[in-house]
């Protein structure tokens, strides 16, 4: 089996209008940039984009929505830290041209799990008398109140791994693993940008980090070069 | 409550130290951003293994020149180092770690905080942004970590107090808060209330009380703060 795509314009140019698009990264951190830029370039709208800062760290996610690209957003983080500094999406927001859906972190990430899991929805104690429990079904388990999420299934996700293999067996690098295997789960397509592509059999599998089944697509990219920071 | 700002109290560092001082070797721990992340410059050298929710455990110190890796920063964005016995994974697994109970101790900043452990941290309804902010991982580690402390200045910057009878900002969770920490005092939150531990060095507990706006327990064995 043989998921190497030749370019990354090739790997993307099926995601249509409407799609919801995953994009991992936690900050400036596992952000999957060249894919990204690709889907600013390819121009494709009305996107739902499940992410969790909106170009805090991740400046790629701005072009998206600078295009008009963005009709909505599922995250947890999704302004500047400070209220002085409003992102495009913010402006967007106060404008009315863009749906924000806000979930606490833990509950975005096993939103994504479930997901890949098939658990079609979960109960949690996160939120619980918070503005993200308003018209959640609330259920008291061993005397705890507990809110109902749903899964947050993903039409495409774009992954950005160390280390891939031709059959699509993923290694990550440090602290950018964060939400990409849970990314790769929840979508019906996972399409990885790797900066390294070795052979099938050249990867220890007891080290594999995310195995292919999850993974539909990869192409190869480099190291990508990041500023970190946020503001 | 007009001039609260009226007592200094002990410095951000040392609301830091007295915060490392109650936390046990041997524990699990998570530190938010502000005044949480400076505990991390007090527990070198002790067996406290640091967490940060972007995906790992045991977090090294903050990385500088040539030992910076863009793969390798904590929840803040700051750049870190790896330690022996450091390990990475992913998002959904560092949040069932953290909802599982599995950290012994979460230390966050807080906008309010209410004498039934209610605490705010995430939205200033003033700031303009309406019901949406950043929650980040705050609510999760609210409710999962099996002592929430809170590290905060005692009062706010325009001097209204933060510790209060009922929060009014929107709430991080409901009920979770052990001890907060501030420039002024520490607090036990008990079933009964605020009750007031320690004092800041020069300080008594009717200067305290005068900047709470929540009836204060005094401790009979009230000692001035550890440091």
């Amino acid at each position: 089996m043989d998921k190497v795509f030749p370019s990354i314009e090739e790997a993307i140019k099926d995601i249509p209008e409407g799609a919801s698009v995953g994009f991992p990264g936690f900050f400036s951190c596992g952000n999957p940039v060249f894919l990204t830029r690709a889907l600013a370039k390819q121009g494709t709208k009305n996107l739902t984009l499940v992410v969790m800062q909106l170009g805090v760290g991740n400046e790629e996610i701005n072009e998206l929505i600078q295009n008009g690209q963005v009709k909505k957003a599922v995250c947890n983080y999704p302004f500047y830290r400070s209220a002085s500094k409003k992102s495009v999406f913010e402006q967007l927001l106060i404008a009315g041209n863009v749906e924000c859906e806000l979930y606490p972190m833990g509950t975005f990430a096993e939103k994504l799990r479930a997901a890949g899991a098939g658990i079609p929805a979960f109960y949690t104690p996160t939120g619980v008398g918070t503005y993200v429990a308003e018209g959640k079904e609330v259920r008291v388990f061993d005397g705890r109140e507990c809110l109902l999420e749903k899964a947050l299934k993903i039409d495409y996700g774009f992954i950005h791994a160390w280390k891939a293999d031709h059959m699509g067996n993923l290694v990550f690098r440090k602290t950018s693993r964060n939400y990409n295997p849970d990314i790769a789960r929840a979508a019906r397509v996972a399409i990885v940008e790797a900066e390294e592509v070795v052979e099938t059999g050249e990867l220890d599998p007891d080290m594999v980090h995310l195995p292919s089944v999850y993974v539909k697509r990869v192409v190869k990219v480099g190291k990508p070069k990041i500023r970190i920071g946020i503001d | 409550m007009a001039n609260g700002k009226k007592f200094e109290g002990v410095a951000r560092e040392l609301i830091a130290l007295r915060i490392a001082n109650e936390i046990p070797d041997g524990s699990y721990a998570n530190l938010g951003i502000g005044i949480p992340t400076l505990v991390s410059n007090w527990i070198e050298g002790r067996d406290i293994v640091l967490e940060a929710e972007i995906g790992m455990l045991n977090c090294g110190p903050l990385a500088f020149g040539d030992d910076i890796d863009q793969d390798l920063i904590n929840a803040s964005c700051q750049p870190i180092t790896e330690m022996p016995g450091s390990c990475y994974f992913c998002s959904s697994e560092s949040f069932a770690m953290i909802r599982g109970g599995f950290m012994d101790y979460a230390v966050m900043g807080a906008l309010q905080v209410a004498e039934n452990g209610d605490y705010a941290g995430w939205n200033i309804p003033s700031s303009g942004r309406g019901k949406i902010g950043n929650i980040g991982g705050s609510m999760d580690l609210a409710v999962g970590a099996r002592n929430v402390f809170i590290a905060m200045e005692h009062v706010t910057v325009t001097g209204e107090p933060k510790l209060l009878k009922s929060c009014t900002y929107p709430l991080t969770a409901k009920k979770c808060v052990k001890k907060v920490f501030t420039n002024l005092s520490v607090i036990d939150v008990t079933p009964q209330g605020f009750v007031l531990r320690e004092v800041a060095p020069g300080l008594t507990a009717e200067d305290v009380q005068s900047v709470t706006e929540a009836k204060l327990i005094i401790a009979e064995d009230l000692k001035e703060m550890a440091l």
